[in-house]
């Protein structure tokens, strides 16, 4: 057993920490995880460059930018704000919950790239549930809305992840089933689809209570603040 | 027929036209980085085949290219430019004006989406399917965003280079940070080949009690959060993790079930990714992509869910597959 590509694992570690420029560091993994597993510079080249192009799907979020860019051009983010403050009765709880229903039940039906954060959460998901944690703690200083953002993209990983599985035609359930079949077990998918649904409703239950607490959080903290000096809107 | 391979061509020829926007600004190695970058899409089937046929050279040039895309990131910076008090007031008199109707080209990248896959079989031109069935959804996707584009054309009525020109100043704004999700699961695939999953294997077997079967659960649990995290891909962390312990220790020896085990393995994997930024394209893309301050913005407004998802994990695990 060659235990030197590990070294790769420990650049990538030690980048990390140092904070160096993740590119860089993953580039540089990569090339020392090759040396090390006794590669030549021709095939390490070769190597890199068709993972490259093999992943390349990846970066499909991109096409996106021209149309989320003109939109926001011309006030997309304001007016998605100004619809959600109409609404009565909606809190951020609510509208974040609904989002994570929503997002978990598409994922569920194979369909992942509906939504994502250049698609909805920059322009659409975030600014509502900036609008919406604002009707009941009135204008958000800038960390909290800082918070509101973070929580709103943090809402769309966990939809996402933890409905995919679910879904029988999709990477996550053919790969469980081809490394079985690969190891002389077969399986039916939606035996394993199945057996994703706890983890789907246990995490719904969970993410779902952390927004009713962050909520109140955000609530407390503009209650203190508006005692002292109130910070100004945006 | 609509391949992905059109959609691809597209998204080559966005990413030249920002390069070249670049180039005129003098921003040589925005520039680069860009033109770089729209190699493996412009020219990527013509890559794969030759290293299918035996021609090394296109990958070379291209794992030559990835090389000079770490070197520019590493020197240069992200930067979102400040917007003055007029643009913003120029955002809000057009969101005025404009009002819902600003909603409906958004809402087409999923709607269209949404709509295309659905249809996709029954869509014809003549014998041959509109768009190709085998990988659809993203060939949709593409699709999708070419008509919400033109939507937001004629809802705005913005001229052409305006639109793509916002579309390269968000592009600008991400920088590196668009490309590191492609960059990570390449590394994945080098990891994979140099064999990293054999040698991690290899050293936790020499580590665990392996006649003990909650000490192997742990074992795999934990692996598979930790190489999740290392890897930044749970698709990556469940062969190594499955070969090594899931499947001989597990599986064979203790006896679990292995729909449940593989299944519910996969999703702890997955509380993994929720708390790392090598899943870049979850954790780092949308910090940048709303402009926290804080780089680990998003990790640290989720990490409590994946710790309490993480035991639930395992709870049902134990109860269930052992």
């Amino acid at each position: 057993m060659n235990y030197w590509p590990l070294l790769g694992v420990a650049s990538v570690v030690i980048g990390f920490v140092l904070r160096l420029n993740p590119v860089f560091v993953v580039v540089v993994a990569g090339i020392v995880s090759g040396l090390a597993a006794g590669m030549g510079i021709g095939d390490l080249l070769a190597m890199l460059g068709n993972a490259f192009v093999g992943n390349r799907a990846l970066l499909l979020m991109v096409m996106t930018l021209p149309v989320i860019g003109l939109l926001e051009h011309c006030g997309l983010r304001e007016r998605a704000r100004d619809w959600i403050a109409g609404f009565r009765g909606l809190t951020l709880t609510r509208f974040l919950t609904s989002y994570l229903a929503l997002r978990q039940i598409l994922s569920m039906l194979g369909l992942t790239n509906v939504a994502g954060h250049a698609q909805t959460v920059r322009p659409l998901v975030a600014p509502m549930s900036q609008a919406a944690a604002e009707r009941s703690t009135g204008p958000l200083a800038a960390t909290a809305r800082h918070e509101v953002d973070a929580m709103a993209a943090a809402t769309d990983n966990i939809g996402l992840f933890f409905g995919e599985d679910v879904f029988i035609a999709l990477g996550a359930v053919l790969l469980i089933q081809g490394f079985y079949a690969q190891h002389g077990i077969e399986l039916e998918p939606l035996a394993i689809a199945l057996w994703a649904l706890p983890t789907a409703i246990a995490a719904f239950v969970i993410h779902a209570l952390r927004l009713v607490h962050f909520q109140r959080r955000l609530e407390r903290r503009a209650r203190a603040s508006t005692g002292t000096d109130r910070e100004p809107a945006c | 027929m609509l391949k992905l391979t059109h959609v691809y061509a597209l998204l080559g020829a966005f990413l030249l036209y920002a390069a070249l926007l670049n180039l005129r600004q003098r921003r040589w190695s925005m520039a680069g980085f860009w033109a770089i970058l729209a190699g493996p899409f412009l020219f990527g089937d013509a890559v794969l085949a030759a290293s299918a046929a035996g021609l090394r050279w296109p990958a070379q040039a291209m794992g030559l290219g990835v090389v000079g895309l770490g070197v520019m990131a590493a020197r240069g910076r992200l930067g979102t430019t400040a917007e003055d008090a007029a643009t913003l007031e120029a955002r809000r008199a057009s969101a005025q004006r404009l009002g819902n109707r600003l909603f409906g080209p958004a809402l087409a990248i999923p709607l269209v989406t949404l709509a295309l896959v659905l249809a996709g079989p029954w869509l014809r031109w003549g014998e041959r399917l509109l768009v190709d069935a085998h990988q659809s959804t993203l060939t949709a996707l593409g699709l999708a965003c070419v008509v919400a584009f033109v939507a937001a054309l004629r809802v705005t009525r913005a001229g052409l280079a305006t639109g793509l020109g916002e579309g390269r100043r968000l592009l600008d704004a991400l920088g590196w940070a668009a490309l590191l999700p492609m960059l990570l699961a390449t590394l994945g695939s080098v990891f994979a080949t140099t064999g990293v999953g054999d040698a991690i294997t290899a050293l936790v077997g020499a580590v665990i009690p392996t006649d003990n079967a909650l000490a192997c659960l742990v074992a795999f649990a934990l692996g598979m959060v930790l190489f999740t995290v290392i890897m930044g891909n749970a698709f990556a962390a469940f062969p190594v993790l499955m070969a090594g312990i899931g499947l001989p220790l597990l599986v064979q020896q203790h006896g679990a079930a292995p729909a449940i085990l593989g299944s519910i393995g996969m999703l702890t994997g997955y509380c993994g990714t929720l708390l790392t930024p090598m899943a870049a394209n979850f954790n780092i893309v949308p910090a940048v992509l709303l402009e926290l301050p804080d780089q680990y913005g998003v990790i640290r407004a989720q990490w409590p869910t994946a710790l309490m998802l993480l035991a639930v994990n395992f709870g049902l695990m134990w109860w269930l597959v052992l």
